[in-house]
């Protein structure tokens, strides 16, 4: 069997693509549970973003707007999860779990009249330089520049909660709101801020799907990836940088089954369809066997209710 | 303080009327909701309403069909209603279902072909252990290893999904049956006994009554029962009782998962009578709603399975007279938790309407 070096590159290209939304909406989430806010509607995010992002992409003809939009549908949308969560002190995980049923049913229903429509081409950078490195090109030239964007995000992030004042103030008030709040810190303005930004980058995760990943609209598109996301932010212990490794590799288990489905093995498709979830929760059961490290690194006032007597 | 029209103050008490209130108040703002949702779509919202909640039930062919829905929404609810009052949060009830409804309908069609009163009791039976071994996988992963029980419980569901259209693609799929994604139809003694020529109703609704009646022994008249509200009142207050938390967290994944395995195999000995790729429209996510909607109290759940019973056949007859997507349904069932859970602020705070006030500089 010939070892192709090339063929390598392309396939490290095609797992970094399908961890593209993974990080977006990974990334969004650890800066809202960091403030001490628990969404679990991720998925419901996602999904409004995807169809936003494709029924303006046809409606207007403009991937920018169909871009810019699914961000701002996905930040609209969490502003219920916000405006119950924190101003009318809503249990996290039941509203978290009523924005995903709920975006889920809206998504589809506003896309009803997209099914079928084929995508457009989304441009893509450095095409001319994909071939011209072997094994390298693929992987660093020729993709989107949400892609880029994507991968430069964990970073960002990174920098944002240790190296400045504002993430700072965003860890202080998911450590300990109460003390926050009595050094003066507007506990309610940053969750808001952090959730709405959670939406932001869930509903941008979802337009990469609907817009570059798999440029179509099909109900329930996204599959899970909004609670696979939720399981990588457990996974990396809340940091940025471990987000982007664990999108890697189920990236790679996603891709991975998809080569072996290709080559036709003789394992039951839907066994390797099921490999990314059941090696979420193996990865799970690994990391969280160490309770004291999950302690250590969970937001404290993770999932509770802040109220400030006035 | 400038223009302040109301105030809002903590109540030190929960009053029990609003408590069941409020739910009633969420189904009043889910219509106005639906309503507006309705106008932006382009039609007439009362006319829809209508169509949404009325109809499907204006004859007895539709209340048949209203109960055939919340006969399994009920039964999964029930079992929820353990988890979330004990703080265990299993949204996996959907992959529960299923997975008991794979484990009943495997043993239905090893019976096929037999008669006897037997059959139909060994398949409940096992399609109640399916789901009880499904629910056991989060509750040991949870007790010993610590894992977060949401996201397992919700992972296995996808991973049920797939294990069913394996089967029903596979190794289970009808022999006769020119290769449809579909196992055989099951015996005559394999299916629920019907309650009335030409309806769908089927005897299953007596297996979710009974889970409720005891449902609410288990949780009012023993100890069990007061144990597993303590600690969701408060765990610390549950370990310096000394309760054993992880039994505690085992015995309600076991309930919830029993229940939820019932209804998968209620649903296919019921009203579908086979195995396929969508043996269940969500019951086991909507049942989420269910449970909380009826306050996790047994009797308040019935109302409640029957409410959200009625957003499915509603999102069902909207579908052929409006046009509108099934699942319209799932809109309303998110809207009426969204007001539910909002509403519930008016129990823990009281909202003073203090009248127009003069700025004061």
């Amino acid at each position: 069997m010939s070892f192709d070096i090339n063929f390598i590159g392309i396939l490290i290209g095609a797992i970094m693509a399908s961890s593209v939304p993974l990080i977006l909406a990974a990334c969004g989430e650890l800066i809202t549970e960091r403030s001490g806010v628990l969404n679990l509607g991720v998925e419901g995010m996602m999904i409004i973003g995807a169809i936003s992002g494709f029924a303006l992409m046809v409606v207007t003809d403009n991937l920018f707007l169909a871009v810019m939009g699914s961000m701002l549908s996905g930040l609209i949308i969490s502003i219920i999860f916000a405006l119950l969560t924190q101003s009318l002190l809503t249990n996290h995980v039941a509203t978290g779990l009523a924005l995903t049923i709920f975006g889920i049913g809206m998504s589809a229903m506003i896309g009803k009249n997209f099914v079928g429509i084929p995508g457009k081409e989304f441009p893509l950078l450095f095409v001319n330089l994909k071939e011209s490195v072997p094994f390298f090109g693929p992987i660093i030239f020729g993709h989107s520049i949400i892609l880029y964007f994507a991968f430069l995000l964990p970073f960002l992030t990174n920098y944002f909660l240790k190296n400045t004042k504002v993430g700072l103030i965003v860890r202080a008030v998911g450590d300990s709101p109460t003390s926050a709040s009595n050094q003066g810190i507007n506990v309610l303005l940053v969750r808001y801020s952090c959730i709405l930004y959670g939406g932001a980058m869930c509903g941008l995760a979802g337009a990469y799907l609907s817009l570059i990943y798999t440029p179509q609209w099909i109900e329930n598109m996204t599959g899970g990836r909004g609670w696979i996301a939720l399981a990588l932010v457990v996974f990396a212990t809340w940091s940025p940088i471990k987000v982007l490794i664990g999108a890697l590799i189920f990236g790679g288990i996603t891709i991975l089954q998809l080569h072996m489905q290709a080559i036709g093995l003789r394992i039951p498709v839907q066994l390797l369809s099921a490999l990314p979830y059941i090696m979420t929760i193996i990865v799970l059961v690994v990391i969280s066997r160490d309770s004291r490290k999950i302690k250590l690194n969970t937001p404290t006032s993770l999932g509770q209710i802040f109220y400030k007597e006035k | 303080m400038e223009g302040l029209l109301i105030k809002v103050e903590k109540r030190n008490d929960v009053s029990t009327s609003i408590y069941f209130l409020t739910p009633v108040l969420a189904i009043f703002l889910t219509l106005i909701g639906g309503a507006i949702i309705f106008y932006v779509l382009g039609f007439n919202p009362i006319e829809a309403l209508k169509f949404f909640f009325v109809t499907p039930i204006s004859d007895l062919y539709g209340l048949s069909e209203l109960l055939v829905k919340a006969t399994p929404l009920c039964l999964i609810a029930i079992g929820l209603s353990f988890c979330f009052k004990s703080n265990n949060w299993n949204i996996g009830a959907e992959g529960q279902l299923i997975f008991g409804g794979i484990v009943g309908g495997g043993v239905a069609l090893l019976f096929y072909g037999h008669d006897g009163f037997y059959v139909l009791p060994i398949i409940i039976l096992s399609g109640a252990i399916g789901g009880m071994i499904f629910a056991m996988i989060p509750a040991i992963l949870k007790t010993y290893f610590n894992t977060n029980e949401i996201l397992v419980s919700l992972m296995l569901v996808y991973v049920a999904k797939l294990l069913l259209d394996y089967l029903v693609v596979g190794p289970w799929s009808n022999p006769e049956g020119f290769n449809f994604p579909e196992t055989r139809q099951f015996s005559e003694s394999a299916r629920m006994p019907i309650l009335f020529d030409g309806l769908r109703i089927h005897a299953g609704i007596f297996i979710t009554l009974a889970t409720v009646f005891l449902s609410w022994l288990i949780l009012y008249k023993t100890y069990l029962g007061f144990q597993i509200k303590v600690s969701g009142l408060s765990l610390k207050t549950a370990k310096y009782a000394g309760y054993k938390g992880k039994t505690m967290i085992i015995i309600v994944f076991i309930i919830s998962g029993a229940c939820a395995g019932l209804a998968g195999v209620g649903e296919i000995t019921g009203p579908i009578g086979q195995l396929h790729r969508n043996i269940s429209p969500d019951y086991g996510f909507t049942a989420i709603i269910v449970a909380f909607l009826g306050r996790l109290n047994p009797v308040g759940i019935i109302f409640a399975s029957l409410v959200v019973a009625l957003t499915y056949l509603g999102a069902e007859t909207a579908q052929i007279f409006l046009q509108v997507p099934k699942y319209t349904g799932q809109v309303f069932q998110g809207m009426i938790l969204f007001f539910l859970l909002g509403s519930d602020y008016l129990l823990f705070f009281k909202i003073k309407f203090l009248g127009l006030r003069k700025n004061e500089l």
